[in-house]
């Protein structure tokens, strides 16, 4: 498929980062070559109109015009070509990525929790169970209100940077503390509204490492032009590595892990 | 029948009328007129002067696209509130915010629709299907004054201490819902007044809906049979139809806000908003009942608006297919396939509106119901494309100014129509959704798509409103940079898109350097010599490749400007009442039409665009003019029909 890819190529499609990702380029790619030719023969036709038959060249019209059948051919063919790109790829494609998800302990799981102007990434820890989270419990040291007495909160941990592992399937989950934001992972070739009250997921599995940007993709105030997040794919050592750092140990009092080096430069 | 009878009766009133000669007051004749001809001028007017409010407020956020580190500068921070922009006089997140609401806001429901359906709509319909008046006037009046308040209301709210509006012109909730709670009193704040504004304007629009699809199924003359309404009578048709099923859930939907924003309803907020103190909200648990749902919000909102985007659309193509055919002088190829596509087109307009929310998580069923429906009305409207392209075939064209502008709105609308085309297929949408990708594809449908009719209909109709004719170098003045600039504005765009550019952002993307900084063109290059003294070109520096364009867009419209005023008194007089020798029944009434609009009774004899017909002394047969095959359907001439029947 990616030799097919010129249209993508010419237009600056960011590279792609995610398995599910090079099927939707090769999709749009197509789209965009059934665009093209389109473009094309009409742009042709126009521009052929115009010269051949302005008033000087054409003084008498023909009442008649065009006679046959070209058009209808070309009207069929735009159905059956739209009619396959539908039935043999988008639908599948799709009924693919919404029924089959991924389960298994090898899934890694995160909550992606968003907020006037940020994101907090809540991972499950070993047990790979999130532990309860309420809005009342929500303070300064508590961000999103995780209930530590939760029995499945006590290896919970918090993260301000999506960190996930290359070549294993990830599920992140997104929801909003406030007003409707948006986690637009470009690379992933994915979006997911994040609209509070309700949690939606999103599935992926990254296929490079990598450190790249998060976009808000939704309008959520003032500060929505600065809210920069950061996605980074790790080797799978380094991102088990990584875990077992910050999983609190159990007996520990928990408290929320602040970013530790990374700054993110919104503000 | 009795619709003939019903226009007999009220031409014989309007006759009486004249004979008397009542000399109606100025404020009678001109402000609160039951002329659909002084209601459509009035529409007109006020929809032009909201086109350009809504352009400067576009202005100055793509000022601050481009320049987001630079001062306002004062020619265009001359009209707004000096505090709105913070301590460098720079364009603020929250300044952004408003006017981008608003652009939209005004561009869609106080520019475009008054002027498409409110301003064309009123003063050709009833002319070219041969009535007096539409059916009903005083509820046209009502129309009009109801569109004049609701624009009063958002104008209105810029005033505010709070300003406008200021949560995309979509007005999501919460967003919506909580923007300016900060404000001490929540009736007085923006976001309140663009919900009572937003009632008025529904209402207005129902009213003229309701009085198009009566006027057009009532008051058809004699001889005007559905086959031979002009395609622009149709749309108009589909396009009262659209505005009259799709408005109620919006007028429900802003209704409902109020309630949430002033009486404690929670429709659309969910159990347990916790704010962090970042926005405008008060940190801590929002104090509310809770338990509504915000998609029922965006449900309710793209129910009207998509088929708001063909309520755009429709009137234009409707124009481009009265002027085309004129300047062809041919019939346009194919009327009956595109009197069903609009048909199809406006059926199927409420059945894909989910495309608008792929993103917020959809199941297998609904995502393949919705990818399917989009998919499918791109053919209605391929179909419409593909006649008018056709038509051209044989024609003998005339590059007048009106031909001009339409002839360039086939293929602008040909590039906003096909880069939908992706954005219907739901995986693709996940990664462009809310990208300039899709700003450029609406725009280029809305912009150069419908504006261009727009104006085509300006150039083409001034004469039958005024006598005289627009200014012919003034027109090309307008139309070539006008073209120019609105492809150096949206082209970029669809790069841009793809790269990842989301809309909404005031600065631009600067905040996003990972993926704004990417290069297009390497530092020594030939373009990279020329634009920006050989260093490398990035994605973000085509922001200010647009925003020049649209300081050209803005010098372009001032020829329009004076040409229009100028030639209301000073143009050359048109040579006689049908000065582009067309066929439709608008052209048969006086130029400056009186009350009433005929002086003799209009008949359809014949189809709408009768050009070139073998044999015939000229080379357009109107279908006013008597002639060897002027049946008219039920009248003198026994249909042909029912004598067969005897047999």
């Amino acid at each position: 498929m990616q030799t097919l890819g010129i249209i993508n190529e010419m237009l600056g499609l960011p590279e792609v980062a995610s398995e599910h990702g090079g099927m939707v380029d090769h999709l749009l790619e197509m789209v965009h070559w059934l665009m093209l030719v389109l473009l094309i023969g009409w742009s042709a036709f126009f521009v052929y109109c115009l010269a051949r038959f302005r008033t000087k060249k054409n003084p008498k019209a023909d009442y008649h015009g065009v006679q046959g059948h070209a058009s209808h051919h070309i009207e069929i063919a735009v159905v059956v070509v739209e009619a396959v790109l539908l039935l043999g790829f988008a639908f599948p494609l799709w009924a693919q990525r919404s029924t089959d998800y991924p389960s298994g302990p090898d899934v890694v799981r995160v909550r992606a929790v968003a907020e006037q102007y940020k994101w907090t990434m809540h991972y499950p820890g070993p047990d790979n169970k999130f532990g309860l989270s309420k809005s009342d419990l929500i303070s300064g040291g508590n961000p999103l209100g995780i209930d530590w007495e939760d029995i499945n909160a006590k290896d919970d941990f918090l993260y301000t940077e999506l960190v996930l592992p290359v070549n294993r399937e990830c599920i992140v989950t997104v929801t909003s503390k406030d007003v409707i934001h948006n986690l637009s992972l470009h690379p992933m070739r994915m979006q997911q509204d994040a609209i509070p009250g309700s949690v939606s997921d999103m599935w992926f599995k990254p296929i490079s490492t990598g450190r790249w940007q998060t976009i808000c993709g939704q309008l959520c105030g003032a500060g929505h032009g600065g809210m920069v997040g950061y996605m980074e794919v790790m080797e799978e050592k380094d991102f088990d590595a990584w875990y077992k750092e910050n999983v609190p140990s159990a007996k520990e009092e928990k408290l929320p892990e602040a970013d530790p080096e990374k700054s993110d430069k919104a503000s | 029948m009795g619709a003939e009878v019903s226009t007999a009766e009220t031409e014989e009133v309007h006759a009486h009328d004249d004979d008397h000669h009542h000399e109606l007051p100025f404020w009678k004749k001109y402000v609160f007129s039951t002329d659909h001809k002084i209601i459509g001028y009035q529409y007109a007017i006020t929809a032009l002067i909201f086109l350009f409010v809504g352009f400067y407020l576009m202005m100055v956020m793509r000022w601050s696209i481009a320049h987001p580190d630079k001062e306002l500068p004062g020619i265009l921070a001359a009209f707004l509130n000096k505090s709105w922009l913070n301590d460098q006089g720079m364009v603020t997140g929250d300044l952004y915010n408003m006017f981008g609401a608003m652009h939209g806001t005004i561009m869609v429901f106080l520019g475009i629709v008054p002027l498409a359906f409110g301003a064309f709509g009123n003063f050709v319909t009833p002319l070219q299907i041969g009535a007096p008046d539409m059916a009903f006037p005083r509820l046209n009046m009502a129309s009009y004054w109801f569109y004049f308040l609701g624009g009063v209301v958002m104008l209105a709210s810029f005033m505010l201490p709070s300003g406008a509006a200021e949560a995309g012109w979509t007005m999501y909730s919460p967003l919506a819902t909580t923007a300016q709670l900060d404000e001490p009193n929540l009736w007085w704040t923006g976001q309140t007044f663009w919900l009572f504004g937003m009632v008025f304007l529904i209402s207005s629009s129902l009213l003229g809906a309701v009085n198009f699809i009566t006027t057009i199924i009532n008051l058809r003359c004699r001889g005007m049979t559905w086959m031979r309404m002009p395609f622009f009578v149709w749309a108009m048709l589909v396009t009262g139809f659209l505005l009259l099923l799709a408005f109620p859930p919006l007028e429900v939907a802003a209704i409902m806000q109020i309630m949430d924003r002033l009486a404690g309803a929670s429709f659309f907020i969910p159990t347990g908003l916790n704010f962090s103190g970042a926005g405008s909200v008060d940190a801590g648990l929002l104090d509310v009942a809770g338990g509504g749902s915000p998609l029922l919000y965006q449900h309710l909102f793209w129910f009207l608006a998509h088929p708001e985007v063909y309520v755009l659309i429709l009137p234009a193509i409707a124009i481009v297919g009265e002027i085309l055919p004129n300047n062809i002088r041919r019939p346009v190829w194919g009327y009956k396939s595109m009197v069903y596509a609009v048909m199809v087109l406006g059926f199927l307009a409420f059945i894909v509106w989910a495309h608008h929310m792929y993103i917020t998580g959809m199941g297998n069923v609904v995502s393949t119901f919705f990818q399917a429906t989009t998919v499918i009305i791109s053919i209605p409207s391929v179909i419409l494309l593909t006649c008018l392209f056709i038509s051209l075939w044989g024609g003998s064209i005339r590059f007048t100014v009106p031909m001009l502008w339409a002839l360039a709105f086939l293929p602008m609308f040909g590039i906003g129509g096909l880069t939908g085309l992706p954005l219907a297929f739901n995986l693709i949408d996940l990664h462009l959704h809310d990208t300039y990708y899709v700003i450029a594809h609406f725009h280029y449908v809305v912009a150069p798509g419908t504006i261009f009719g727009l104006f085509a209909g300006i150039y083409y109709w001034f004469p039958k409103a005024t006598g005289r004719m627009m200014n012919n170098t003034l027109g090309h003045l307008h139309f070539w940079p006008s073209l120019i600039a609105m492809n150096g504005i949206f082209m970029p765009m669809f790069v841009q898109g793809m790269a990842g550019f989301h809309r909404r952002w005031y600065d631009g993307g600067a905040n996003y350097d990972e993926i704004t900084s990417r290069i297009i063109f390497d530092e020594g290059s030939f373009f990279a010599n020329l634009f920006k003294d050989g260093q490398a070109i990035e994605m973000i520096d085509l922001n200010v490749f647009m925003t020049f364009f649209v300081w050209v867009l803005c010098i372009a419209q001032f020829p329009f400007i004076f040409n229009f005023f100028y030639s209301i008194f000073k143009g050359r007089k048109a040579d006689s009442d049908n000065p582009w020798r067309a066929t439709t029944l608008e052209w048969s009434a006086p130029n400056k039409p009186p009350h009433g609009n005929f002086v003799t009774e209009p008949v359809a004899y014949r189809g709408p665009y009768e050009y070139s017909v073998k044999g015939h002394a000229t080379d357009y047969t109107p279908q006013f003019e008597r002639g060897d095959d002027g049946v008219i359907l039920g009248e003198e001439d026994p249909p042909a029909a029912a004598q067969n029947d005897g047999h």
